[in-house]
């Protein structure tokens, strides 16, 4: 890293001001006014039309694992969907996926 | 509404974020070690956490610092990997868009992958809210995530390398977002948008700036609206 302080401080605040606007952005511009029927069903899928699709190369193609496919990580997401969906419990969902994690890794060594 | 309520559903948000602070420290924590180690001082690692608040996006910018790139393209690849939060933030506007230009601008700070999650999931589950108990229960699933946030951040600063690689804390961030959508899957439209989110990210993971993922989000989208109209 070759930068200069000055440098470094304003890659922070250019980051800072940035991600700001982006979450302000539409909070911010349209506030009280009303949006469409039909972009208001669109909004309605952004969590989960975002997060799988986050999450589903990290599951898939482990850093840790150099990137390649790893029977805990599928059976640990397995598990930690399946929980979640069927008692709409976070805890739960998240220490089954751990325990299934740890567990499977303690197992194959 | 008497104000005991909404001091209720703030409790409430703050009870159901008590499950992530076992995500965002060991994250947080993460990220002042590898800042310091790429060589920042204490108060540019602190600055990153405290301004920008966006662990991936923290997370490459380092990335791309330490191999010295170009600024724009510094800021350019950590911002596109904030441009969800451009759909979040239109996700919870009619939820709390009536809100104060303050209150707004200080929602937009704390607008955090959990803090969303939490409160589209809450809000859609729970249509009746009022303005005052929405901005209650955001203000406590906020609460756990952002100052631990900050304090993970200083700790990983200032104890550094002393902690045990052999943990694969990398597992912990994937589980904990799956843990938060999987309570969301509510009806088929739902599924069926995480089902295309899925292949289609894997698909387009070779697109850079991870712009594959917001094609993946935006089609994702579309398909859960498209099931939602032909089941009404």
């Amino acid at each position: 890293m070759t930068y200069s302080d000055a440098q470094i401080w304003g890659i922070i605040a250019a980051l800072g001001v940035g991600t700001f606007v982006i979450r302000f952005s539409f909070l911010g511009l349209i506030g009280r006014r009303n949006m469409p029927p039909w972009v208001l069903r669109h909004l309605r899928y952004t969590s989960v039309a975002i997060l799988p699709g986050l999450v589903a190369p990290l599951i898939l193609w482990p850093a840790s694992e150099g990137g390649h496919i790893s029977p805990e990580w599928l059976a640990a997401a397995a598990v930690t969907v399946g929980v979640g969906y069927a008692t709409k419990g976070v805890i739960w969902a998240m220490l089954s996926g751990a325990a299934t994690f740890y567990g499977l890794a303690y197992l194959l060594g | 509404m008497a104000s005991s309520t909404t001091k209720s559903t703030y409790w409430r948000g703050l009870a159901r974020a008590l499950p992530f602070v076992i995500v965002v420290i060991p994250f947080a924590v993460l990220f002042g070690v590898v800042a310091t180690e790429a060589g920042l001082p204490l108060s540019q690692v602190m600055g990153f956490s405290v301004l920008v608040v966006a662990g991936a996006s923290q997370f490459a910018a380092l990335q791309f610092m330490s191999e010295t790139a170009p600024i724009l393209v510094v800021l350019a690849s950590a911002l596109a990997v904030n441009l969800r939060m451009a759909m979040y933030s239109a996700s919870i506007t009619p939820h709390l868009g009536e809100a104060t230009l303050w209150q707004r601008a200080v929602i937009s700070y704390f607008l955090v992958d959990q803090s969303y999650a939490m409160s589209a999931t809450e809000f859609e589950a729970q249509p009746h809210m009022s303005l005052a108990h929405k901005i209650a229960y955001f203000a406590g699933v906020s609460t756990p995530i952002c100052p631990l946030w900050y304090g993970g951040t200083y700790l990983g600063a200032v104890i550094g390398d002393r902690i045990p690689t052999e943990f694969s804390l990398d597992f912990v961030l994937p589980i904990a977002f799956l843990a938060m959508v999987a309570p969301a899957l509510r009806t088929a439209a739902h599924i069926a948008a995480a089902l295309v989110s899925i292949v289609m990210a894997l698909a387009l993971h070779w697109v850079p700036l991870n712009l594959g993922l917001l094609i993946a989000a935006t089609c994702a989208m579309m398909v859960g609206a498209e099931v939602e109209r032909r089941m009404q």
